[in-house]
Protein backbone atom coordinates (compact mmCIF):
# COMPACT_ATOMS: atom_id res chain seq x y z
CA UNK A 1 0.00 0.00 0.00
CA UNK A 2 1.47 3.64 -0.66
CA UNK A 3 1.76 5.60 2.36
CA UNK A 4 1.22 9.09 2.68
CA UNK A 5 3.78 11.20 4.02
CA UNK A 6 2.25 12.58 7.51
CA UNK A 7 4.66 13.69 10.85
CA UNK A 8 1.31 13.85 12.84
CA UNK A 9 1.15 10.11 12.84
CA UNK A 10 3.36 10.51 15.79
CA UNK A 11 0.91 11.58 18.13
CA UNK A 12 -1.00 7.66 17.33
CA UNK A 13 2.20 6.21 17.89
CA UNK A 14 2.84 8.40 21.55
CA UNK A 15 0.86 5.86 23.54
CA UNK A 16 2.29 2.61 22.78
CA UNK A 17 5.51 4.19 22.80
CA UNK A 18 5.41 5.37 26.37
CA UNK A 19 4.05 2.51 27.56
CA UNK A 20 6.90 0.23 26.50
CA UNK A 21 9.32 2.85 26.88
CA UNK A 22 8.38 2.90 30.42
CA UNK A 23 8.61 -0.86 30.48
CA UNK A 24 11.74 -1.76 28.31
CA UNK A 25 14.20 1.23 28.51
CA UNK A 26 13.49 1.91 32.69
CA UNK A 27 14.72 -1.86 33.05
CA UNK A 28 17.02 -2.21 30.31
CA UNK A 29 18.69 1.38 31.44
CA UNK A 30 19.30 -0.66 34.85
CA UNK A 31 20.51 -4.08 33.75
CA UNK A 32 22.92 -1.59 32.02
CA UNK A 33 24.06 0.03 35.07
CA UNK A 34 24.27 -2.78 37.13
CA UNK A 35 26.57 -4.67 34.51
CA UNK A 36 28.80 -1.80 34.67
CA UNK A 37 29.45 -1.54 38.54
CA UNK A 38 30.48 -3.70 41.64
CA UNK A 39 28.73 -3.70 45.11
CA UNK A 40 29.61 -5.51 48.36
CA UNK A 41 25.88 -5.50 49.23
CA UNK A 42 25.72 -2.52 51.31
CA UNK A 43 24.17 -0.12 48.49
CA UNK A 44 27.55 1.63 47.51
CA UNK A 45 28.17 0.93 43.92
CA UNK A 46 31.41 1.22 42.24
CA UNK A 47 32.56 1.50 38.25
CA UNK A 48 33.90 -1.93 37.23
CA UNK A 49 34.31 -1.33 33.20
CA UNK A 50 33.74 -4.33 31.28
CA UNK A 51 34.33 -6.75 34.04
CA UNK A 52 31.63 -8.05 34.48
CA UNK A 53 31.10 -8.98 30.59
CA UNK A 54 34.78 -10.51 30.36
CA UNK A 55 34.03 -13.20 33.66
CA UNK A 56 30.82 -14.25 31.27
CA UNK A 57 32.14 -14.34 28.15
CA UNK A 58 35.03 -16.36 29.59
CA UNK A 59 32.91 -18.39 32.38
CA UNK A 60 32.38 -21.81 31.58
CA UNK A 61 29.13 -22.31 32.61
CA UNK A 62 27.97 -19.71 30.57
CA UNK A 63 29.09 -21.41 27.34
CA UNK A 64 27.88 -24.71 28.70
CA UNK A 65 24.31 -22.73 29.05
CA UNK A 66 24.41 -21.21 25.85
CA UNK A 67 25.42 -24.68 24.15
CA UNK A 68 22.22 -26.31 25.92
CA UNK A 69 20.19 -23.50 24.64
CA UNK A 70 21.61 -23.44 20.83
CA UNK A 71 20.80 -27.62 20.82
CA UNK A 72 17.27 -27.27 22.49
CA UNK A 73 16.23 -24.64 20.31
CA UNK A 74 18.01 -26.07 16.88
CA UNK A 75 16.37 -29.54 17.74
CA UNK A 76 12.53 -28.01 18.39
CA UNK A 77 12.96 -26.18 15.08
CA UNK A 78 14.31 -29.28 13.26
CA UNK A 79 11.83 -31.54 14.37
CA UNK A 80 8.80 -28.55 15.18
CA UNK A 81 8.23 -27.17 11.55
CA UNK A 82 7.89 -30.05 9.14
CA UNK A 83 5.89 -32.27 11.33
CA UNK A 84 4.04 -28.82 11.69
CA UNK A 85 3.71 -28.55 8.10
CA UNK A 86 2.84 -32.16 7.49
CA UNK A 87 -0.03 -32.30 9.74
CA UNK A 88 -1.31 -28.85 7.98
CA UNK A 89 -1.14 -31.07 4.96
CA UNK A 90 -2.92 -33.44 6.26
CA UNK A 91 -5.73 -31.70 7.76
CA UNK A 92 -9.07 -31.15 5.93
CA UNK A 93 -9.82 -27.70 4.36
CA UNK A 94 -13.91 -28.25 4.40
CA UNK A 95 -16.42 -29.08 6.72
CA UNK A 96 -17.41 -30.08 10.22
CA UNK A 97 -13.45 -30.79 11.35
CA UNK A 98 -12.07 -28.26 10.65
CA UNK A 99 -13.40 -26.26 13.32
CA UNK A 100 -13.10 -29.21 15.80
CA UNK A 101 -8.64 -29.44 14.20
CA UNK A 102 -8.45 -26.15 14.94
CA UNK A 103 -10.03 -25.60 18.37
CA UNK A 104 -8.13 -28.87 19.83
CA UNK A 105 -5.02 -28.45 18.28
CA UNK A 106 -4.16 -24.39 19.67
CA UNK A 107 -5.72 -25.90 23.28
CA UNK A 108 -2.04 -26.37 24.35
CA UNK A 109 -0.97 -23.24 23.27
CA UNK A 110 -3.84 -21.67 26.10
CA UNK A 111 -2.42 -23.51 29.17
CA UNK A 112 -0.43 -21.25 31.52
CA UNK A 113 3.12 -22.35 31.09
CA UNK A 114 3.63 -23.81 34.81
CA UNK A 115 0.67 -25.99 34.26
CA UNK A 116 2.40 -27.87 31.42
CA UNK A 117 5.34 -28.04 33.10
CA UNK A 118 3.87 -29.76 36.21
CA UNK A 119 0.92 -31.60 33.58
CA UNK A 120 4.21 -33.20 31.73
CA UNK A 121 5.91 -33.74 34.91
CA UNK A 122 2.72 -35.74 36.05
CA UNK A 123 2.68 -37.21 32.77
CA UNK A 124 6.27 -38.47 32.43
CA UNK A 125 6.99 -39.51 36.02
CA UNK A 126 7.97 -43.35 35.98
CA UNK A 127 5.79 -44.47 38.80
CA UNK A 128 2.30 -42.54 38.67
CA UNK A 129 2.92 -41.11 34.90
CA UNK A 130 1.37 -42.71 31.70
CA UNK A 131 4.69 -41.96 29.53
CA UNK A 132 6.85 -43.05 32.29
CA UNK A 133 4.72 -46.56 33.12
CA UNK A 134 4.28 -46.99 29.29
CA UNK A 135 8.19 -46.66 28.52
CA UNK A 136 9.45 -48.23 31.12
CA UNK A 137 6.93 -51.21 30.33
CA UNK A 138 8.16 -51.54 26.84
CA UNK A 139 11.99 -52.34 27.77
CA UNK A 140 13.25 -48.27 28.14
CA UNK A 141 15.15 -47.52 31.35
CA UNK A 142 13.61 -44.02 31.95
CA UNK A 143 13.94 -41.45 34.67
CA UNK A 144 13.53 -38.27 33.78
CA UNK A 145 14.82 -36.89 37.33
CA UNK A 146 17.63 -38.99 37.07
CA UNK A 147 18.80 -39.58 33.59
CA UNK A 148 19.98 -36.52 31.83
CA UNK A 149 19.13 -38.63 28.39
CA UNK A 150 15.49 -39.04 29.38
CA UNK A 151 15.28 -35.36 31.06
CA UNK A 152 16.58 -33.86 27.14
CA UNK A 153 13.88 -36.14 25.57
CA UNK A 154 10.77 -35.36 27.97
CA UNK A 155 11.88 -31.26 27.30
CA UNK A 156 12.15 -31.85 23.59
CA UNK A 157 8.88 -34.39 23.61
CA UNK A 158 6.93 -31.19 26.02
CA UNK A 159 7.96 -28.58 23.70
CA UNK A 160 6.66 -30.36 20.57
CA UNK A 161 3.24 -31.43 22.35
CA UNK A 162 3.56 -27.39 23.40
CA UNK A 163 4.14 -25.45 20.24
CA UNK A 164 3.61 -27.56 16.73
CA UNK A 165 -0.05 -26.33 16.86
CA UNK A 166 1.85 -23.20 16.01
CA UNK A 167 3.57 -24.07 12.98
CA UNK A 168 0.35 -26.27 11.88
CA UNK A 169 -2.16 -23.35 12.42
CA UNK A 170 0.35 -21.06 10.61
CA UNK A 171 0.97 -23.38 7.88
CA UNK A 172 -2.61 -23.99 7.74
CA UNK A 173 -3.64 -20.68 7.44
CA UNK A 174 -1.00 -20.30 4.70
CA UNK A 175 -2.86 -23.46 2.46
CA UNK A 176 -6.28 -21.61 2.65
CA UNK A 177 -4.99 -18.73 1.13
CA UNK A 178 -3.61 -20.50 -1.91
CA UNK A 179 -6.40 -19.90 -4.49
CA UNK A 180 -8.04 -22.53 -6.19
CA UNK A 181 -7.41 -21.36 -9.43
CA UNK A 182 -3.65 -22.62 -8.77
CA UNK A 183 -4.56 -26.58 -8.16
CA UNK A 184 -6.96 -26.20 -10.88
CA UNK A 185 -4.06 -25.10 -13.31
CA UNK A 186 -1.65 -27.78 -11.63
CA UNK A 187 -4.33 -30.55 -12.35
CA UNK A 188 -4.36 -29.73 -16.15
CA UNK A 189 -1.02 -30.08 -16.39
CA UNK A 190 -0.83 -33.42 -14.31
CA UNK A 191 1.27 -32.26 -12.19
CA UNK A 192 1.72 -35.08 -9.25
CA UNK A 193 1.52 -34.00 -5.13
CA UNK A 194 5.15 -33.87 -4.88
CA UNK A 195 5.69 -31.16 -7.52
CA UNK A 196 2.24 -29.12 -6.53
CA UNK A 197 4.26 -29.46 -2.97
CA UNK A 198 7.03 -28.29 -4.39
CA UNK A 199 6.45 -25.44 -7.15
CA UNK A 200 2.69 -24.40 -5.44
CA UNK A 201 2.46 -24.86 -1.78
CA UNK A 202 5.95 -24.32 -0.53
CA UNK A 203 6.55 -20.98 -1.99
CA UNK A 204 2.98 -20.18 -1.08
CA UNK A 205 4.15 -20.76 2.69
CA UNK A 206 7.48 -18.81 2.71
CA UNK A 207 5.77 -16.19 4.66
CA UNK A 208 4.08 -17.78 6.74
CA UNK A 209 7.18 -20.65 7.71
CA UNK A 210 9.05 -17.24 8.30
CA UNK A 211 7.60 -16.00 10.92
CA UNK A 212 6.70 -19.35 12.68
CA UNK A 213 10.56 -20.20 12.32
CA UNK A 214 10.65 -16.44 14.03
CA UNK A 215 8.39 -16.86 16.60
CA UNK A 216 9.68 -20.46 17.33
CA UNK A 217 13.19 -19.21 17.50
CA UNK A 218 12.44 -16.03 19.90
CA UNK A 219 10.21 -18.13 22.27
CA UNK A 220 12.45 -21.45 23.20
CA UNK A 221 15.09 -19.24 23.73
CA UNK A 222 13.17 -17.50 26.14
CA UNK A 223 11.76 -20.23 27.46
CA UNK A 224 12.22 -20.63 31.32
CA UNK A 225 8.88 -21.65 33.07
CA UNK A 226 8.29 -24.93 31.29
CA UNK A 227 11.61 -26.34 31.87
CA UNK A 228 11.93 -24.87 35.22
CA UNK A 229 8.89 -26.74 36.66
CA UNK A 230 9.51 -29.75 34.54
CA UNK A 231 12.74 -30.94 35.46
CA UNK A 232 14.21 -27.44 37.30
CA UNK A 233 17.37 -27.53 35.18
CA UNK A 234 18.31 -31.17 36.22
CA UNK A 235 19.29 -33.71 36.93
CA UNK A 236 22.47 -31.57 37.77
CA UNK A 237 22.71 -29.41 35.08
CA UNK A 238 21.53 -30.95 31.73
CA UNK A 239 19.04 -29.37 31.37
CA UNK A 240 19.86 -25.72 32.60
CA UNK A 241 19.05 -23.37 29.65
CA UNK A 242 19.92 -19.81 29.44
CA UNK A 243 16.84 -18.29 31.21
CA UNK A 244 17.09 -20.88 34.17
CA UNK A 245 20.69 -20.38 34.72
CA UNK A 246 19.97 -16.35 34.66
CA UNK A 247 17.19 -16.41 36.99
CA UNK A 248 19.50 -18.70 39.33
CA UNK A 249 22.07 -16.31 39.05
CA UNK A 250 20.25 -13.15 39.39
CA UNK A 251 17.47 -13.95 41.75
CA UNK A 252 19.00 -17.17 43.76
CA UNK A 253 22.40 -15.73 44.03
CA UNK A 254 21.70 -12.44 43.77
CA UNK A 255 24.87 -11.64 41.85
CA UNK A 256 23.58 -8.55 40.29
CA UNK A 257 26.87 -7.50 38.08
CA UNK A 258 27.01 -10.76 36.01
CA UNK A 259 23.62 -11.72 36.07
CA UNK A 260 23.28 -8.19 34.50
CA UNK A 261 26.22 -8.81 31.73
CA UNK A 262 24.60 -12.07 31.09
CA UNK A 263 21.33 -11.13 30.63
CA UNK A 264 22.65 -7.81 28.29
CA UNK A 265 24.81 -10.71 25.88
CA UNK A 266 21.89 -13.58 26.14
CA UNK A 267 19.43 -10.62 25.03
CA UNK A 268 21.83 -9.37 21.96
CA UNK A 269 22.11 -12.94 20.87
CA UNK A 270 18.60 -13.45 20.42
CA UNK A 271 18.20 -9.48 18.78
CA UNK A 272 21.18 -10.29 16.18
CA UNK A 273 18.99 -13.69 14.95
CA UNK A 274 15.83 -12.19 15.00
CA UNK A 275 17.07 -9.58 12.95
CA UNK A 276 18.17 -11.59 10.55
CA UNK A 277 15.21 -13.72 10.09
CA UNK A 278 12.88 -10.13 10.29
CA UNK A 279 15.30 -8.89 7.50
CA UNK A 280 14.34 -12.19 5.79
CA UNK A 281 10.70 -11.95 6.24
CA UNK A 282 10.50 -8.24 5.40
CA UNK A 283 12.50 -9.15 1.96
CA UNK A 284 9.77 -11.36 1.49
CA UNK A 285 7.05 -9.34 1.81
CA UNK A 286 8.63 -6.53 -0.57
CA UNK A 287 8.78 -9.05 -3.38
CA UNK A 288 5.33 -9.93 -3.07
CA UNK B 1 -2.85 -42.35 0.89
CA UNK B 2 -5.43 -40.08 0.51
CA UNK B 3 -7.75 -42.28 2.33
CA UNK B 4 -5.93 -42.47 4.92
CA UNK B 5 -4.74 -38.96 5.26
CA UNK B 6 -7.04 -38.19 8.24
CA UNK B 7 -4.87 -40.43 10.49
CA UNK B 8 -2.19 -38.03 10.78
CA UNK B 9 -4.28 -34.72 12.78
CA UNK B 10 -5.99 -37.97 14.69
CA UNK B 11 -2.96 -39.45 15.52
CA UNK B 12 -1.27 -35.92 16.59
CA UNK B 13 -5.09 -34.57 18.55
CA UNK B 14 -4.69 -37.86 20.05
CA UNK B 15 -0.99 -37.13 21.20
CA UNK B 16 -2.13 -33.44 22.43
CA UNK B 17 -4.94 -35.20 24.38
CA UNK B 18 -3.46 -37.68 26.41
CA UNK B 19 -1.44 -35.46 28.68
CA UNK B 20 -4.15 -33.48 29.46
CA UNK B 21 -6.00 -36.57 30.37
CA UNK B 22 -3.67 -37.15 32.84
CA UNK B 23 -4.16 -34.40 34.25
CA UNK B 24 -7.91 -34.41 34.32
CA UNK B 25 -7.97 -37.87 35.75
CA UNK B 26 -5.44 -37.40 38.50
CA UNK B 27 -7.76 -34.43 39.68
CA UNK B 28 -10.71 -37.09 40.27
CA UNK B 29 -8.48 -39.36 42.73
CA UNK B 30 -7.39 -39.21 45.85
CA UNK B 31 -3.96 -38.79 47.15
CA UNK B 32 -4.04 -42.97 48.33
CA UNK B 33 -4.81 -43.70 44.67
CA UNK B 34 -2.58 -41.93 43.01
CA UNK B 35 0.50 -42.43 45.36
CA UNK B 36 -0.80 -46.24 45.87
CA UNK B 37 -1.82 -47.68 42.62
CA UNK B 38 -1.26 -47.00 38.97
CA UNK B 39 -4.93 -46.89 37.00
CA UNK B 40 -6.14 -45.63 34.38
CA UNK B 41 -9.00 -43.37 35.48
CA UNK B 42 -10.26 -42.94 38.83
CA UNK B 43 -11.29 -45.67 40.98
CA UNK B 44 -12.29 -43.70 44.10
CA UNK B 45 -13.74 -41.24 42.42
CA UNK B 46 -13.78 -37.70 43.83
CA UNK B 47 -14.47 -34.28 43.87
CA UNK B 48 -12.87 -33.49 46.90
CA UNK B 49 -10.15 -31.82 45.14
CA UNK B 50 -12.26 -29.58 43.27
CA UNK B 51 -14.15 -28.47 46.13
CA UNK B 52 -11.38 -27.53 48.26
CA UNK B 53 -10.03 -25.32 45.42
CA UNK B 54 -13.59 -23.90 44.63
CA UNK B 55 -14.33 -23.27 48.77
CA UNK B 56 -10.84 -22.01 49.90
CA UNK B 57 -10.28 -17.89 48.60
CA UNK B 58 -6.13 -18.31 48.96
CA UNK B 59 -6.61 -21.01 45.95
CA UNK B 60 -9.86 -19.55 43.89
CA UNK B 61 -8.54 -15.80 44.07
CA UNK B 62 -6.00 -16.89 42.66
CA UNK B 63 -7.92 -17.24 39.52
CA UNK B 64 -9.79 -13.75 40.00
CA UNK B 65 -6.51 -11.87 40.21
CA UNK B 66 -5.28 -13.70 37.14
CA UNK B 67 -8.31 -13.07 35.36
CA UNK B 68 -8.38 -9.44 36.82
CA UNK B 69 -4.66 -8.51 35.39
CA UNK B 70 -5.81 -9.91 31.85
CA UNK B 71 -8.48 -8.35 31.14
CA UNK B 72 -6.82 -4.89 32.26
CA UNK B 73 -3.96 -5.71 30.34
CA UNK B 74 -6.00 -7.01 26.94
CA UNK B 75 -8.08 -3.83 27.34
CA UNK B 76 -4.68 -1.29 27.46
CA UNK B 77 -2.72 -3.15 24.94
CA UNK B 78 -5.55 -3.25 22.53
CA UNK B 79 -6.43 0.24 23.36
CA UNK B 80 -3.04 1.59 23.00
CA UNK B 81 -2.45 -0.82 19.59
CA UNK B 82 -5.40 0.63 17.65
CA UNK B 83 -3.86 4.00 16.71
CA UNK B 84 -0.59 2.95 16.28
CA UNK B 85 -1.26 0.31 13.95
CA UNK B 86 -3.55 2.64 12.69
CA UNK B 87 -0.71 4.65 11.91
CA UNK B 88 1.79 2.34 10.88
CA UNK B 89 -0.61 0.74 8.42
CA UNK B 90 -1.60 4.49 6.43
CA UNK B 91 1.33 6.72 7.05
CA UNK B 92 4.94 7.64 6.20
CA UNK B 93 6.48 9.51 9.47
CA UNK B 94 10.40 9.76 10.58
CA UNK B 95 11.33 6.68 12.62
CA UNK B 96 8.69 4.45 11.63
CA UNK B 97 10.71 1.29 10.85
CA UNK B 98 12.90 1.67 13.36
CA UNK B 99 10.25 1.92 15.94
CA UNK B 100 8.35 -0.97 14.48
CA UNK B 101 11.47 -3.24 14.64
CA UNK B 102 11.85 -1.72 18.05
CA UNK B 103 8.56 -2.89 19.23
CA UNK B 104 9.12 -6.37 17.90
CA UNK B 105 12.48 -6.31 19.91
CA UNK B 106 10.85 -6.05 23.27
CA UNK B 107 8.46 -9.14 22.08
CA UNK B 108 11.56 -10.64 21.88
CA UNK B 109 12.85 -9.96 25.38
CA UNK B 110 13.15 -12.85 28.10
CA UNK B 111 11.28 -12.30 30.73
CA UNK B 112 14.26 -13.34 32.66
CA UNK B 113 16.20 -10.70 31.52
CA UNK B 114 13.51 -8.15 33.13
CA UNK B 115 12.21 -10.03 36.01
CA UNK B 116 14.67 -8.34 38.95
CA UNK B 117 14.41 -4.80 37.26
CA UNK B 118 10.73 -4.68 37.00
CA UNK B 119 10.13 -6.02 40.85
CA UNK B 120 12.78 -3.15 41.45
CA UNK B 121 10.52 -0.66 39.02
CA UNK B 122 7.18 -1.05 40.13
CA UNK B 123 8.27 -1.49 43.91
CA UNK B 124 9.63 2.22 43.64
CA UNK B 125 6.31 3.66 41.97
CA UNK B 126 4.49 1.63 44.62
CA UNK B 127 2.51 -0.77 42.43
CA UNK B 128 4.00 -3.90 43.79
CA UNK B 129 1.75 -6.76 44.35
CA UNK B 130 -1.24 -4.79 42.54
CA UNK B 131 -3.46 -6.23 39.16
CA UNK B 132 -2.57 -3.11 37.68
CA UNK B 133 1.46 -3.83 38.16
CA UNK B 134 1.18 -7.17 36.39
CA UNK B 135 -1.24 -5.95 33.41
CA UNK B 136 1.54 -2.87 32.88
CA UNK B 137 4.45 -5.40 32.76
CA UNK B 138 2.36 -7.66 30.19
CA UNK B 139 1.75 -4.65 27.68
CA UNK B 140 6.10 -4.97 27.12
CA UNK B 141 5.30 -7.72 25.11
CA UNK B 142 1.64 -7.95 24.30
CA UNK B 143 1.88 -4.38 22.97
CA UNK B 144 4.26 -5.33 20.20
CA UNK B 145 2.07 -8.35 19.27
CA UNK B 146 -1.29 -6.35 19.10
CA UNK B 147 0.42 -3.54 16.96
CA UNK B 148 1.28 -6.27 14.81
CA UNK B 149 -1.55 -7.80 14.15
CA UNK B 150 -3.80 -5.19 14.12
CA UNK B 151 -1.30 -3.60 11.35
CA UNK B 152 -1.72 -6.88 9.23
CA UNK B 153 -5.46 -6.25 9.55
CA UNK B 154 -5.74 -3.06 8.59
CA UNK B 155 -3.17 -2.93 5.94
CA UNK B 156 -5.96 -5.57 4.12
CA UNK B 157 -8.35 -2.92 4.10
CA UNK B 158 -7.69 -0.63 1.02
CA UNK B 159 -7.50 2.89 1.59
CA UNK B 160 -10.17 3.87 -0.41
CA UNK B 161 -12.48 3.36 2.45
CA UNK B 162 -11.02 6.33 4.45
CA UNK B 163 -10.79 8.68 1.60
CA UNK B 164 -14.73 7.95 0.71
CA UNK B 165 -15.36 8.36 3.91
CA UNK B 166 -13.49 12.17 4.40
CA UNK B 167 -15.56 12.76 0.73
CA UNK B 168 -18.62 11.85 2.08
CA UNK B 169 -17.83 13.97 5.24
CA UNK B 170 -17.04 12.32 8.12
CA UNK B 171 -14.25 13.37 10.43
CA UNK B 172 -11.73 11.49 11.42
CA UNK B 173 -12.74 9.94 14.54
CA UNK B 174 -15.82 9.91 14.06
CA UNK B 175 -14.40 7.91 10.90
CA UNK B 176 -12.25 6.06 12.89
CA UNK B 177 -15.44 4.87 15.18
CA UNK B 178 -17.92 4.52 13.02
CA UNK B 179 -16.32 2.77 10.24
CA UNK B 180 -12.90 1.78 10.38
CA UNK B 181 -13.34 0.15 14.07
CA UNK B 182 -15.91 -1.98 12.37
CA UNK B 183 -14.54 -3.06 9.53
CA UNK B 184 -11.81 -4.59 11.38
CA UNK B 185 -13.50 -6.44 14.14
CA UNK B 186 -12.05 -9.40 13.66
CA UNK B 187 -8.73 -8.08 14.20
CA UNK B 188 -9.17 -6.13 16.98
CA UNK B 189 -11.10 -9.65 18.34
CA UNK B 190 -8.12 -11.95 17.12
CA UNK B 191 -5.46 -9.29 18.81
CA UNK B 192 -7.15 -9.40 22.03
CA UNK B 193 -7.42 -12.83 21.97
CA UNK B 194 -3.85 -13.05 21.84
CA UNK B 195 -3.04 -10.28 24.35
CA UNK B 196 -5.30 -12.30 26.68
CA UNK B 197 -3.22 -15.63 25.56
CA UNK B 198 -0.15 -14.65 26.47
CA UNK B 199 -0.81 -12.88 29.38
CA UNK B 200 -2.59 -15.75 30.59
CA UNK B 201 0.04 -18.25 30.37
CA UNK B 202 2.91 -15.90 31.37
CA UNK B 203 4.24 -17.05 34.88
CA UNK B 204 7.74 -15.19 35.46
CA UNK B 205 6.69 -11.71 35.30
CA UNK B 206 3.29 -12.58 37.76
CA UNK B 207 4.84 -14.31 39.71
CA UNK B 208 7.53 -11.52 40.75
CA UNK B 209 5.64 -8.42 40.73
CA UNK B 210 2.91 -10.09 43.28
CA UNK B 211 2.44 -11.10 46.65
CA UNK B 212 -0.45 -11.38 48.48
CA UNK B 213 -3.32 -9.61 47.15
CA UNK B 214 -2.71 -10.11 43.53
CA UNK B 215 -1.13 -13.50 43.56
CA UNK B 216 -2.42 -15.38 40.05
CA UNK B 217 -3.58 -18.74 40.17
CA UNK B 218 0.10 -20.22 38.84
CA UNK B 219 1.89 -18.83 41.07
CA UNK B 220 -0.36 -20.41 44.20
CA UNK B 221 0.03 -23.63 42.22
CA UNK B 222 3.91 -23.38 42.54
CA UNK B 223 3.86 -22.36 45.97
CA UNK B 224 1.66 -25.28 46.56
CA UNK B 225 3.78 -27.52 45.30
CA UNK B 226 6.74 -26.99 47.32
CA UNK B 227 5.13 -26.03 50.71
CA UNK B 228 2.46 -28.05 51.44
CA UNK B 229 4.13 -31.26 50.53
CA UNK B 230 3.44 -32.67 47.15
CA UNK B 231 -0.77 -32.71 46.30
CA UNK B 232 -0.56 -33.79 42.88
CA UNK B 233 -4.34 -34.22 43.34
CA UNK B 234 -4.94 -30.86 43.84
CA UNK B 235 -2.76 -29.60 41.98
CA UNK B 236 -3.68 -31.58 38.97
CA UNK B 237 -7.08 -30.10 39.48
CA UNK B 238 -5.48 -26.34 40.49
CA UNK B 239 -4.37 -26.73 36.37
CA UNK B 240 -7.17 -28.46 34.89
CA UNK B 241 -9.43 -25.57 35.55
CA UNK B 242 -6.68 -22.95 34.20
CA UNK B 243 -7.43 -25.24 30.83
CA UNK B 244 -11.16 -23.99 30.77
CA UNK B 245 -11.01 -19.98 30.09
CA UNK B 246 -8.35 -20.87 27.00
CA UNK B 247 -10.45 -23.66 25.64
CA UNK B 248 -13.43 -21.14 26.18
CA UNK B 249 -12.10 -18.05 24.46
CA UNK B 250 -10.61 -20.31 21.26
CA UNK B 251 -13.80 -21.13 20.16
CA UNK B 252 -15.11 -17.71 19.79
CA UNK B 253 -11.78 -16.98 17.60
CA UNK B 254 -11.19 -20.35 15.89
CA UNK B 255 -12.38 -18.90 12.25
CA UNK B 256 -9.36 -16.43 13.05
CA UNK B 257 -7.25 -18.16 15.39
CA UNK B 258 -4.69 -18.94 12.30
CA UNK B 259 -4.63 -15.59 10.32
CA UNK B 260 -3.68 -14.58 14.13
CA UNK B 261 -0.33 -16.33 14.23
CA UNK B 262 0.20 -15.17 11.09
CA UNK B 263 0.26 -11.66 13.09
CA UNK B 264 -2.31 -10.89 9.99
CA UNK B 265 0.02 -11.59 7.02
CA UNK B 266 -2.10 -14.41 5.41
Amino acid sequence: MNKTENQKAWLFVLPVVLLVAFNAIIPLMTVVNYSVQETFGDNTFFWSGVMWFEQVLRSERFHDALGRQLFFTFMILVIEVPLGVAIALAMPRKGPWVSVCLVLMALPLLIPWNVVGAMWNIFALPDIGLLGRMLNGMGFDYNFTRQPFSAWFTLILMDVWHWTSLVVLLTYAGLVSIPDAYYQAAKIDGARSWAILRYIQLPKLKRVLTIAILLRFMDSFNIYTEPFVLTGGGPGNATTLLSIDLVKIALGQFDLGPAAAMSLVYFLIILLLSWIFYTLMMRNEAQQ
Amino acid sequence: MTRFRFLVPTLYILFLMLPIYWLVNMSFKTTNEILGTFTLWPVEFTFENYEKILTDPTWYMGYVNSLIYVSINTVLSVGAALPAAYAFSRYRFVGDKHLFFWLLTNRMAPAAVFALPFFQLYSAVGLFDTHLAVALAHTLFNIPLAVWILEGFMSGVPKELDETAYVDGYSFGRFFVKIFIPTIAAGIGVAAFFCFMFSWVELLLAKTLTAVDAKPIAATMTRTASTSGYELGLLAAAGSLTIIPGAFVIYFVRNYIAKGFALGRV
